[in-house]
């Protein structure tokens, strides 16, 4: 098998519970993002981006769309002869089947995939992130400065410092002291989850954190504070740039509405860093002359005829006149008929919304809450939607049920 | 049957009718639609209809086609068995040769021809461009028992362009009694979509006969000279066709695609059209952006007003700018108060601040690729 130096695995298990209806049927990296690409388009081109080209993607809930997405990894420039993109969910073996219990444990019952590539270096990767990086300037620090770890850090808010892992450093970037979502943090400095591993240390790790019954087998949890308990040598690789965990429906939204920002720090437009998605294909969208389009994204294949301001359109998506799209988020395929009204919203796949109805979010104390209509709901004509629909629970919208692929 | 069709698209066809849209490309490789190039119709249509075994006959200055197919993965044509195939023309075979027509490029592809398994043959040139699925006239040609089929589509030449068109006479019983190039005449006809369908082993036998009798033009020797001899028939296709016959027609039927039905005929009618992907993001409209009645593909930036007209992917309009009845290319930039009307702007053209560029809607402007205004 050829060596490879540097190998990634992709965490892309999680469900995303806080996403809720948009991960009821599949896993959080495939929820769409961007008026085209999944999540997982983000570090999956960074990948390619970086000259990474091997990349272990470890799945485990609800996995049907992101193995079909994922297919051989063409996309991305992943299906390759040595190396490129393995899909790598949970197995049974002699003593039986275990699920993954933590992101640690979900790259120990990978060994042997990473053991065929021998490779000198690990990259840890999230499948929950907004951003473009290039993990091969992080490795070269890694390799630079002989580390045994090497932990991605971002400067974040320090009132939302305490959601965070936060990294305490030295002024040589060494990391002191790792807090788990302090009340009282010391630094702003996150965590990204995203880490390089030498590969030879974080074998021996892994086996070892596998005997510990009292380990939840996660990285953050375990394996760091283990190794800086026994004075590795980890450094934080300080990020500069947009980065964006879109972990709850606001996040997500918020995200979808800074692409739409003309001061953006994240380019898509930028051809040096392309992210990669699947193409539908589709020709180019219709803008009528009833039309009226500003600061927004539109996808191939739809038809406008109504007003789109503030907003992310996904590729195939039909408005009618006298519709008015505000602040939302639209995916594909979403049928928006005559004289609907839309505001901060997320409206899933394949949705209908009848003419004349309205989904806006009911002013709540403390601000804005999105509505998500679930993806193949069908709203009634002239209907008041202020509050997030999904079937079952909103029976009477519920429309035909179908594989989300 | 399953798979009993085949394909060659014919790519010998006159480019000059474009000028600079076809200089540095053939016919097949000029960009229509907004992101599309003109063979991209054509070969989906064959995908679509099951045919998994393509052919292409090429002729000249096919670098940017071959960019363009390349593995022909696009089109799920990158196949094990069968799948894409390039038939270089006759003269490569043969560089002293003075080149004469097109069935001497399918007489030195004859190999390839007589391998394939399937039992019928469609043959397709590039600028009819329209969306149909060849298996239904392929049961008419089977349910009618002819030796060829030719689709044709119905034109009225007082209105639309039909020079160089070949038109046919049908008999009542859909049998073709004529056929020969258009000359003048202001009525309904019907016109040949340049699409045939046949078995496999005529189309050998046509080619071995036409060469050794010294004939080298498939159509006015292959079939027009056997309209009387053969059972010809005629299938007439009633859905749109554009036929790309002029920088008129291609300016004309280019705008034509502003009309909601046929942009839904033309994509999604039979099956869907594939092109080269570009992986570019959606396209922007900023908050100056002014846009009405028009097509804008992917990784498109506006922030000017564009009006009825059609806009390729990754194109810049800046702000200020206002095109109006144009068609802009691949990777153009319009610069700030730029104003373009009845323009088309070849791929990489860069229009300056303040330029103020007009053609006629019967007779539009052309920007040859790459060019600094």
């Amino acid at each position: 098998m050829h060596k490879k130096q540097c190998v990634a695995m992709l965490l892309a298990g999680g469900q995303g519970s806080r996403l809720g209806v948009l991960t009821q049927k599949i896993a959080k990296p495939a929820v769409p993002f961007g008026g085209k690409y999944r999540i997982i388009d983000f570090p999956l081109s960074n990948c390619y981006n970086s000259g990474i080209d091997t990349v272990g993607v470890l799945t485990q809930y609800k996995p049907l769309a992101l193995h079909a997405y994922i297919g051989i990894g063409s996309p991305w420039d992943l299906d390759r002869i040595h190396g490129g993109v393995y899909v790598l969910p949970p197995f049974v073996k002699e003593q039986g089947g275990k699920w993954y219990k933590g992101t640690a444990d979900a790259i120990c019952q990978n060994i042997n995939f990473i053991d065929r590539y021998n490779p000198e270096y690990v990259l840890v990767l999230s499948g929950d992130h907004i951003y473009k990086m290039d993990y091969s300037l992080m490795l070269a620090f890694h390799q630079d400065r002989q580390a045994d770890v090497t932990i991605g850090v971002i400067e974040v808010p320090w009132d939302e410092a305490s959601r965070f892992g936060i990294m305490n450093t030295d002024e040589d970037c060494h990391v002191t002291e790792f807090d788990e979502k302090p009340k009282q943090p010391k630094n702003n400095q996150a965590s990204m989850g995203i880490y390089i591993f030498s590969w030879p240390l974080l074998r021996k790790y892994l086996l070892a954190d596998e005997q510990d019954d009292s380990s939840s087998h996660d990285f953050g949890h375990d394996i760091i504070p283990k190794m800086l308990g026994n004075k590795h040598k980890l450094l934080a690789y300080p990020f500069e740039g947009y980065w964006k965990d879109v972990g709850t429906v606001e996040s997500l939204w918020q995200a979808n509405m800074d692409l739409l920002n003309e001061k953006s720090e994240l380019d898509m437009y930028d051809s040096s860093w392309p992210i990669f998605s699947a193409n539908p294909p589709r020709p180019p969208h219709y803008t009528a002359a009833t039309a009226k389009v500003s600061s927004s994204m539109i996808g191939e294949g739809c038809l406008v005829y109504g007003e789109v301001k503030n907003s992310v359109i996904f590729p195939d998506v039909y408005i009618g006149k006298g519709a008015s799209i505000n602040n939302s988020v639209i995916m594909t395929g979403v049928r928006i008929e005559e004289n609907v009204v839309i505001d901060k919203a997320i409206i899933g796949r394949k949705a209908v919304i009848k003419q004349g109805a309205t989904v806006s979010a009911v002013q709540q104390q403390e601000g804005h809450k999105i509505v998500v209509v679930a993806a193949d709901m069908i709203i009634s004509p002239h209907s008041k939607i202020g509050t997030s629909v999904s079937c079952p629970t909103d029976e009477e919208f519920c429309g035909k049920e179908e594989a989300q692929l | 049957m399953m798979g009993d069709l085949m394909g060659i698209i014919n790519l010998s066809e006159t480019e000059e009718i474009l000028g600079e849209l076809s200089r540095s490309r053939p016919l097949a490789a000029v960009p229509f639609a907004g992101r599309y190039r003109l063979i991209d119709f054509t070969l989906s249509n064959m995908v679509n209809s099951g045919i998994t075994n393509v052919g292409i006959c090429i002729q000249h200055k096919y670098r940017s086609l071959m960019d363009h197919l390349r593995s022909g993965k696009e089109w799920d044509l990158a196949r094990k068995r069968e799948g894409l195939f390039i038939l270089p023309p006759a003269y490569t075979n043969n560089p002293m040769q003075i080149q004469r027509g097109d069935v001497e490029n399918f007489y030195s592809n004859l190999d390839f021809i007589c391998k394939s398994r399937q039992k019928y043959i469609v043959i397709a040139g590039s600028d009819m461009v329209s969306n149909l699925d060849y298996r239904e006239a392929l049961n008419f040609h089977k349910k009618t028992g002819a030796d060829i089929t030719i689709l044709y589509t119905k034109a009225n030449c007082s209105t639309h362009d039909c020079m160089r068109a070949n038109v046919l006479k049908m008999g009542e019983q859909g049998q073709v009694i004529d056929m020969k190039e258009y000359n003048d005449s202001k009525d309904d006809q019907n016109i040949s979509m340049k699409t045939f369908i046949m078995e496999r082993i005529l189309l050998i036998e046509l080619v071995n006969d036409c060469i050794a009798r010294g004939d080298y033009d498939f159509i006015k020797h292959c079939i027009i000279k056997n309209v009387n001899t053969l059972k010809v028939y005629g299938y007439h296709h009633p859905g749109y066709v554009a036929r790309i016959s002029s920088i008129q027609s291609y300016f004309e039927h280019s705008m034509e695609l502003l009309s909601p039905q046929i942009w839904k005929e033309l994509f999604f009618k039979s099956g869907l059209i594939y092109t080269k992907v570009k992986d570019e993001p959606p396209a922007r409209y900023m908050a100056q952006a002014d846009v009405s009645n028009s097509l804008i593909a992917t990784g498109c930036y506006l922030e000017g007003r564009v009006e009825n007209s059609i806009l390729f992917r990754g194109v810049k309009v800046h702000k200020g700018a206002y095109i109006k009845n144009s068609i802009i290319m691949q990777n153009c930039k319009i610069g700030p108060n730029a104003v373009l009307e009845n323009v088309i702007c070849d791929k990489d053209v860069s229009i300056t601040a303040d330029k103020q560029l007009k053609g006629e809607c019967n007779y539009p402007l052309i920007i040859k690729k790459g060019q600094v205004i």
